[in-house]
């Protein structure tokens, strides 16, 4: 168990390596990245129980994370490098030719961490449930975690899994929506609402909760209890709020930073807000 | 001409159902997903022999392909079966990603293809889904011919690791291939030898193509006919061969003349020893409604079609 201090010393790390990644290849999506940080940080240092030395596909006896927002590559695959997954040097290679690092993740390019690619919106939610449901029928009972960003939501496939997974009773399964209000074109607001989530996910036959994604200690609080409310005849679902940005004030709460990547100056100017707490790959 | 004895008559779609129950009793990482068609597509068997190994997903198929990854992932081998306009087309993009991309043990089964689905009329007679299917990399295509070769192809693929698109149809047809017919992914099974004319067939094609066999036979000309099963991977050493004896080939799908095994035999000879060729196929057409023999006929994908494309095919030697 690491304790708050440790997971944001190492949120603060996994920050420095996503404005360097998108940085380095001019390209890339930071705002989501370092909206989620706090919560893929937690995740992959304190909750998903994994081998990241013996990655498999199949996930037995581990539980299993699927990021259905492929375009938040940046810091899933810092997270995934820093916690032993593949050589933290590695992350200097993101989005360049020849690289395991595609711009969205994919198992293509056989990169420890991966199983499924993502980047075309809206079908992680079908990929973690049907991985629950295998879970149950091999007998392991441990969880699926899915990451999905809320502009994704306006993708129908979401919602054919959503009622599926609370119609055939999914319970082992933890999805969690970034839920920062702001997508490509502007807020979700003004692009196309997503009305009252709580009350959708709670029509579609979720158990719904919400907390604050840019908290560590919250966010530990909120994946524990979402824990406790696992295996009880429904699927859950994690509205969490974060600052698209968060972390580099001037990449805060806005769609402008969705996929833009710092110039050299705003990439120094963000580096200085930014702690180096593991040293820089 | 050889002799071909009819042995029946059946659907291939209830060869799918009896080697997915087969194939399923074999290995018990074998489950079903269906959205909605579950007599349709054959799988009420399954359904009842294996209940915690079927999945009803409602009619939301793009749902169904991202379980069948998911569940495959996890080391099952999801058969993911809807009518082939929607398991095709409709569904596109997760098969793209989720499916082709990911290289996940998904086999992705589809009913009703081609005109012969009949008076429900064009939006479900896909007759694209092959060249669909045959562009996606890391997908194998395959497209039985008769019940007796579906349910062989269905226990081929369970055997098979990776992404599959199996394809069959609705109507009772001919059963010409004997049980003990070998069955190789990707390997040609050569119907008939003969000398002047290579005619290359897939799925309900075939028997028109021996039908035609017969009736070219008659008049003195000799065909050689190929059964392709497999569309990709192509056997290009057997139709190579094959051409490289006859110097002419007629090539016949229940499908658009573009994409499909016609496109992959031109492309091959185009490259390998282009020769005088024939297409029988749907040109740039959508179908309609009527009965399956009816649309055959005016599509012009019967016996006789054939015969006349390989008199000209010949004569262009």
């Amino acid at each position: 168990m690491a304790t708050v201090s440790e997971l944001q010393n190492i949120a603060s790390q996994v920050r420095r390596d996503i404005v360097r990644m998108v940085n380095g290849c001019a390209s890339g999506h930071p705002g989501g990245s370092l909206g989620c940080t706090d919560l893929m940080t937690a995740l992959y240092f304190d909750v998903l129980d994994i081998k990241p030395e013996n990655f498999t596909f199949e996930g037995k006896g581990e539980d299993m994370f699927f990021l259905s927002n492929g375009h938040i590559s940046p810091v899933w695959y810092s997270v995934l490098s820093r916690r032993g997954f593949f050589p933290i040097s590695e992350l200097a290679t993101f989005r360049k030719l020849g690289t395991r690092l595609q711009g969205h993740p994919t198992p293509h390019s056989h990169l420890p961490g991966v199983r499924v690619a993502s980047g075309s919106l809206g079908q992680g939610l079908s990929v973690g449930v049907g991985a629950a449901q295998a879970k149950k029928l091999n007998g392991c009972n441990h969880l699926v975690y899915t990451l999905h960003g809320d502009g994704e939501l306006q993708e129908g496939q979401i919602w054919e899994a959503a009622m599926y997974a609370s119609s055939n009773k999914v319970d082992n399964i933890i999805s969690i929506v970034d839920y920062n209000k702001v997508q490509i074109d502007g807020t979700t607001d003004q692009i196309c609402s997503l009305g009252d989530l709580a009350a959708k996910f709670l029509a579609f036959g979720w158990d719904v909760m919400e907390m604050n994604g840019n908290d560590m200690e919250e966010v530990l609080r909120g994946l524990a209890k979402a824990k406790t409310m696992t295996n009880k005849g429904k699927p859950v679902v994690i509205l969490m709020h974060t600052l698209m940005g968060y972390g580099v004030d001037f990449m805060q709460g806005t769609n402008k930073w969705h996929g833009q990547a710092p110039s050299n100056d705003q990439t120094k100017e963000a580096l200085s807000q930014l702690k180096e707490t593991l040293g820089d790959y | 001409m050889k002799k071909y004895t009819i042995l029946g008559n059946n659907d291939t779609r209830s060869g799918f159902g009896e080697g997915l129950i087969e194939a399923g009793r074999k290995n018990s990482n074998v489950v079903a997903l269906c959205a909605d068609l579950t007599e349709s597509v054959k799988m009420t068997a399954f359904k009842k022999e294996f209940p915690e190994r079927f999945f009803q997903t409602g009619i939301a198929e793009a749902n169904m392909i991202g379980l069948a990854a998911g569940m495959a992932l996890s080391g099952k081998i999801p058969f993911a079966s809807s009518f082939a306009a929607f398991a095709t087309g409709r569904v596109y993009d997760q098969i793209r990603q989720a499916v082709a991309y990911s290289n996940t043990n998904v086999k992705i089964c589809a009913s009703h293809a081609g005109l012969t689905l009949g008076e429900d009329g064009a939006t479900h007679q896909i007759l694209e889904d092959l060249g669909l299917m045959r562009m996606m990399p890391n997908m194998i295509v395959i497209n039985p011919c008769d019940f007796n070769q579906t349910k062989q192809a269905t226990l081929a693929i369970a055997e098979y690791e990776g992404p599959v698109y199996l394809r069959f149809g609705r109507p009772k047809v001919p059963i010409f291939i004997s049980e003990d017919t070998p069955f190789e992914i990707g390997k040609a099974i050569m119907l008939n030898e003969g000398k002047d004319v290579t005619i290359i067939a897939t799925g309900h094609l075939v028997w028109e193509a021996i039908v035609a066999g017969e009736m070219l036979a008659e008049q003195g000309i000799d065909a050689e006919i190929i059964n392709i099963h497999t569309i990709k991977p192509l056997d290009n050493e057997a139709i190579l061969k094959s051409v490289a004896k006859t110097g002419c080939v007629v090539s016949c799908e229940e499908h658009q003349y573009n994409g499909g095994l016609n496109d992959a035999v031109a492309q091959l000879l185009a490259r390998n020893n282009p020769k005088p060729m024939e297409f029988i196929g749907v040109d740039d057409s959508f179908g309609e409604s009527g009965t399956p023999d009816e649309l055959m006929v005016k599509y012009g994908l019967k016996a006789d079609n054939i015969v006349e494309a390989v008199k000209k095919a010949i004569s262009r030697k």
